[in-house]
C-alpha cells in the first residue's frame, strides 16, 4: 500500500545517502557505529537531519529527574545528553538508539548497502554428500519398515477388492503391501568461509585508525557471518614481520616499527596453503594499513605474492587504507596499478568513520 | 464503547468537542504520528524522517503509539489496531480529557479549530509553488524557514492590538527649543546664537532618532517582522507564512506538554480504575499505565509529574491546605495533618486546567512537600567525573531549573532589536541572556538561513561566556566581535 508519506520518507533516505541537498550533510548524526554489544544485541542509532535553530547551548545545561539517589550519585555516563522532557507537539529526542540483535543488524546491512548475496562457492563442485532417509520403496530390512504407508497401502488394497468392513475395520497387511523407509543422497553444498584480517600496526597507524579498523572489521564480521553456516576468522598483525593473533590482541596492540606488508601476504598465503583448502572454503583476506610500505622492492614482492599464491585461492581480497598523518598512502596506488583490472581485488580509501558504509559497500558490493 | 466512556466522562464533569475515532493499523498510525496527527501536510523530507524513526521504534520494539488527538472541533483522535480492548479503554478516556483540556484551556482559545483544513490548503497551496519553482527551490526555503521556526511570540495572540504608532511631525513644526533662563537683555550673552544652534541640532538629531527607530519596540515575533520587511518574493512569503501559522497553532501544546498529559492521564485513570474497567482489566490496565508513568534518571515524565501534581492539587484543597494561614504555618506536623475537609479540590483541578500553563501551573503550585514527596532532584555534568550526576535536592534550585526549562519552551529569547541596524538596512536581533549561552554553531547557522530571507547583513547581539558578542553574517560570510550587553 503507497503511502503519501512514502514521498516524504524516500527523500529524506536520499538527504541521508548524501545523494542530495550536500549543505544538509553536516547535519547528518549518524553518531557511533556500535555502541554496545550486551549479549547479542547491539545499539545503533538512527539517522537523523537536524535543522539548526536558536537554542540553548548544551554546556549549561542540566534538568530535573525524578526518583532516589543521593547527590554526587551517577545516573547516565558520557557526553549524551539526557532529554529534559521535550515539549512539543510530538515526542522528540536528540539521538534515538535502537537495539537490534546481530542477525538483524546484517540483514539491515545488506538492505542499506545493497549488498548482494553470496554465492557459495564451490557449488559445482560437490564433495560432501550426505543421507537421509526420506525416500520409500517396497523391499527392504524389517528395521527399516515404515509403519504408516504399510497400513495405508493395506487399506487401499482392501478397499479397492472390497474386503473391507468399516463395522469392523481390522487390516492386515499381506506381504505386497509392505513399505520400507530408504534413503536419499543429497549433496551438501559447503559453505564455510574464513576471513583473514590482516592489520598494520607500524608506528604511523595510531588509535583512531586503529578504531577505525575495529569498527570496519565488525561490520565485516556481521554481514559475512549473516552469510555463511560457519565461518572462521583469523587476524594477522605486522610491521616489518608478521605473525598471528587472536582478536583482543589484534585490536589493541601498539606495536612500532617500519612496515614491510609483504610478511602479512606470506603469512596469509602459508596459512591458505596449510589450513584453508580453497575448494573447501570461501576465503576473504582483508587489509587494513595506512599505505606505507617500506620499498618498492617489497611492494613488487606483494603483488607477486598475491598474483601467484593468495589471488588463486580467494573469493575475494580487500584492502582498505585508512588515512593517517604519517603514511604516504602510496600502496593503494600500486595495488590499483597492478589489479585494476582484476575482479578480485578491491581496494577502498577509508577517509575516516563516516566512510566506513561506504568502504564497507566498496568491498562487498558485488557479491562474491 | 466509545459512549460508554464518554458517558462517564461527562458524568464527571468533563466537557469535549465532539470526538471521532479511527483505527489505523500501525503504519497508517505512523504516518499519521508523522504529519503531527494530520491526515496530510505539505510535502517535505522531515515528515520522512520522522515517520521513519517512528516505525523503526515500533518495528524494534521500543515503543509504541497508544493514542494520537487533535485539536480540532470535531476532534479526530486514531487507535492503534491490534491494540487490546483494554488498551483502547484507557486511550479513550485519556483522549475525552485532552479534548476537554483544549476546549477549556485559555492558551487554546485562539488556536484554530478548523486547521484540518488550514494543513490541506497550506498542503495544496506548497505544491502549487513547487510545481512552478522547482520542489528543490521550495524545499530548500522551508528548511531555511523550519530553522526560524520557534521565533514567534506565543504570548501574541492574547494582547490586545497595540494603538498604532503616532506618524512622525512635520519637519516644519518649530520645536522648541531649551533655552537658559535669563533676562531679555541677557539674552545674547546667555544664550549666545553658538548655543542655541547646538541645542537646535542636538535636539533634531533625537528627533530623527525617534522617527526613524525601527522597529519602535523590540519585537519577539521575528517571524512577522521578517513576512512584512524582508524583500521576498511571493511564494517565499506564503511559505514563511505557512510555517508561522503552523508554529503558532502548534505552541499552546508545547505551553503546556505537562498540564495537559497530567490532565488526560488523571482522568484516564480515575475513569478507568472507578467506573470502566472490569476487574479481569484493571491488571493489565495497570500495567500499561506503569509503562506511561515511569520516571528513569535522567529525564522529567511529564505524564507522571502533571498527574501527581493534579492530585496534590486535588487533596490540598480538599484538606483545605492552602491559603495565608498555610503559609504561614510553620510546622510541619500541624501541615501534615491540616485537613478542613473543604471538598474544595475537585473544582480547584478544573479551574487549573482552565487558567494555567506549564510555567505558571509549576510556579505556583509546585511546594515544597510536593518536591519532597516525589523525590524530585537537578542534575548536571559533571566535567571532572564524565558522568551526568545528581545535583541538589535543595527545593529552590530544583524550581528555578524546572521553571528555567520550561520557560518559552525552553527556547531563548530573541528579539528583532533594529531593522536598519548602521543606517544600511541590516537585521539587529538580540538575545537576552538569562544565563544560558546560545549553542553557538547552531547560531551561525540559524543567521545564515536569516540572511538568506533577510538578503542584507544579518547580527545577532548575545553573550557568550560572560561576554558580550555580535555574531554577524553578511556576503563574506560569518564574523564576531565584541560588544557591550547589558
Amino acid at each position: 500500500m503507497s503511502q503519501k508519506i512514502d514521498l516524504d520518507q524516500r527523500r529524506f533516505r536520499q538527504i541521508i545517502r548524501g545523494k542530495i541537498k550536500q549543505n544538509l550533510r553536516k547535519y547528518i548524526s549518524h553518531g557511533e557505529m556500535i555502541a554496545r554489544k550486551g549479549q547479542k544485541t547491539v545499539a545503533i542509532p538512527l539517522p537523523q537531519v537536524n535543522i539548526p535553530h536558536f537554542r540553548h547551548g548544551g554546556k549549561q545545561q542540566g534538568g530535573v529527574g525524578q526518583g532516589d539517589g543521593e547527590e554526587g550519585d551517577a545516573i547516565g555516563q558520557g557526553e549524551a545528553q539526557p532529554g529534559a522532557g521535550e515539549a512539543g507537539d510530538r515526542p522528540g529526542e536528540h539521538m534515538v538508539e535502537v537495539d537490534v540483535t546481530l542477525d538483524e543488524l546484517a540483514e539491515i546491512l545488506g538492505e542499506e548497502l545493497q549488498l548482494p548475496r553470496i554465492e557459495p562457492k564451490g557449488a559445482e563442485r560437490i564433495i560432501a554428500h550426505k543421507d537421509r532417509y526420506t525416500g520409500i520403496r517396497s523391499t527392504g530390512p524389517e528395521s527399516l519398515k515404515h509403519f504408516r504407508r504399510t497400513y495405508k497401502q493395506a487399506l487401499k488394497r482392501q478397499i479397492s477388492t472390497g474386503t473391507y468392513d468399516p463395522n469392523n475395520p481390522i487390516i492386515v497387511p499381506i506381504r505386497d503391501d509392505k513399505r520400507y523407509r530408504s534413503w536419499k543422497t543429497e549433496p551438501l553444498p559447503q559453505s564455510n568461509a574464513v576471513i583473514i584480517y590482516m592489520m598494520d600496526v607500524s608506528g604511523s597507524m595510531g588509535d583512531e585508525q586503529k578504531e577505525i579498523v575495529r569498527i570496519e572489521s565488525f561490520w565485516l564480521d556481521t554481514w559475512l557471518r549473516s552469510q555463511y553456516e560457519g565461518i572462521e576468522s583469523r587476524y594477522i598483525i605486522h610491521d616489518a614481520m608478521a605473525k598471528e593473533v587472536d582478536r583482543d590482541t589484534f585490536f589493541s596492540t601498539r606495536e612500532s616499527g617500519g612496515t614491510m606488508i609483504s610478511s602479512a601476504f606470506k603469512l596469509c598465503a602459508k596459512l591458505i596453503e596449510d589450513e584453508y583448502p580453497p575448494e573447501e572454503w570461501n576465503i576473504y583476506p582483508f587489509h587494513f594499513s595506512d599505505g606505507d610500505n617500506w620499498s618498492v622492492d617489497d611492494t613488487v614482492t606483494c603483488v607477486e605474492l598475491l598474483r601467484n599464491r593468495i589471488l588463486p585461492a580467494v573469493n575475494l581480497f580487500c584492502y582498505g587504507q585508512v588515512e593517517s598523518p604519517y603514511g604516504s598512502g602510496q600502496f593503494i596506488k600500486d595495488l590499483q596499478e597492478h589489479f585494476g583490472e582484476e575482479q578480485k581485488v578491491v581496494t577502498s580509501e577509508i577517509k575516516g568513520k563516516e566512510a566506513i558504509m561506504d568502504s564497507i559497500r566498496d568491498f562487498l558490493g558485488k557479491g562474491k | 464503547m466509545q459512549q460508554d466512556i464518554e458517558g462517564h466522562a461527562k458524568d464527571y464533569g468533563l466537557d469535549f468537542f465532539p470526538i471521532i475515532y479511527e483505527v489505523l493499523d500501525y503504519k497508517t498510525m505512523h504516518e499519521v504520528a508523522a504529519y503531527g496527527g494530520f491526515p496530510t501536510r505539505y510535502p517535505h523530507w522531515r515528515f520522512g524522517m520522522d515517520y521513519e524513526q517512528l516505525s523503526k521504534g515500533y518495528e524494534f520494539g521500543m515503543q509504541k503509539i497508544y493514542e494520537m488527538v487533535i485539536n480540532t472541533n470535531p476532534s479526530y483522535a486514531y487507535l492503534l489496531e491490534g491494540n487490546s480492548l483494554v488498551d483502547q479503554k484507557t486511550v479513550m478516556a485519556h483522549v475525552c480529557g485532552h479534548v476537554d483540556f483544549f476546549k477549556h484551556n485559555y492558551f487554546f482559545s485562539k488556536t484554530n479549530r478548523k486547521m484540518i483544513d488550514g494543513m490541506a490548503n497550506h498542503a495544496s497551496l506548497v505544491r502549487r509553488h513547487m510545481s512552478r519553482q522547482g520542489q528543490s527551490p521550495v524545499e530548500d526555503f522551508i528548511d531555511v524557514c523550519l530553522s526560524l521556526e520557534n521565533l514567534i511570540d506565543p504570548m501574541s495572540p492574547f494582547i490586545a492590538r497595540e494603538a498604532k504608532p503616532v506618524e512622525a511631525s512635520d519637519k516644519d513644526e518649530t520645536t522648541e527649543i531649551p533655552r537658559l533662563r535669563a533676562k531679555q537683555y541677557m539674552d545674547k550673552y546667555i544664550n549666545p546664537p553658538e548655543f542655541i544652534e547646538a541645542q537646535r541640532k542636538k535636539q533634531e538629531e533625537e528627533d530623527e532618532k525617534k522617527r526613524t527607530r525601527f522597529p519602535a519596540q523590540p519585537q519577539r515575533d521575528i517571524l512577522k517582522f521578517l513576512i512584512d520587511h524582508a524583500p521576498l518574493e511571493r511564494w517565499k512569503r506564503d511559505c514563511l507564512e505557512i510555517i508561522r501559522r503552523e508554529a503558532y497553532y502548534f505552541a499552546p501544546q508545547a505551553m503546556t506538554k505537562i498540564m495537559n498529559e497530567g490532565w488526560a492521564t488523571y482522568w484516564h485513570s480515575k475513569i478507568m480504575t472507578e467506573k470502566a474497567a472490569s476487574a479481569a482489566e484493571i491488571i493489565d490496565y495497570a500495567d500499561a499505565c506503569a509503562g506511561i508513568l515511569a520516571t528513569s534518571p535522567g529525564r522529567m515524565n511529564p505524564y507522571k509529574l502533571g498527574v501527581e501534581l493534579y492530585r496534590h492539587v486535588e487533596q490540598r484543597w480538599n484538606k483545605g491546605q492552602f491559603g495565608r494561614e498555610w503559609d504561614q504555618c510553620d510546622e510541619m506536623s500541624a501541615k501534615r495533618d491540616w485537613d478542613r475537609r473543604l471538598g474544595l479540590g475537585r473544582d480547584k483541578v478544573f479551574e487549573v486546567r482552565k487558567l494555567y500553563n506549564d510555567v505558571t501551573f509549576i510556579d505556583e503550585f509546585f511546594t515544597l512537600e510536593f518536591c519532597l514527596e516525589q523525590k524530585f532532584y537537578t542534575f548536571g555534568f559533571n566535567e571532572r567525573s564524565g558522568n551526568w550526576e545528581i545535583m541538589s535536592r535543595e527545593f529552590a534550585k530544583v524550581k528555578e531549573q524546572m521553571l528555567r526549562s520550561l520557560t518559552n519552551r525552553g527556547q531563548p529569547f530573541i528579539y528583532v532589536e533594529d531593522g536598519n541596524f548602521e543606517n544600511r538596512g541590516e537585521l539587529l536581533l538580540r538575545h537576552s541572556h538569562e544565563g544560558v549561552d546560545l549553542d553557538m554553531g547552531e547560531a551561525r547557522d540559524t543567521l545564515q538561513n536569516l540572511y538568506r530571507v533577510w538578503t542584507r547583513p544579518v547580527s545577532l547581539l548575545t553573550k557568550v561566556d560572560s561576554k558580550g558578542k555580535i555574531l554577524r553574517f553578511d556576503d563574506d560570510g560569518f564574523s564576531d566581535r565584541s560588544a557591550t550587553i547589558e
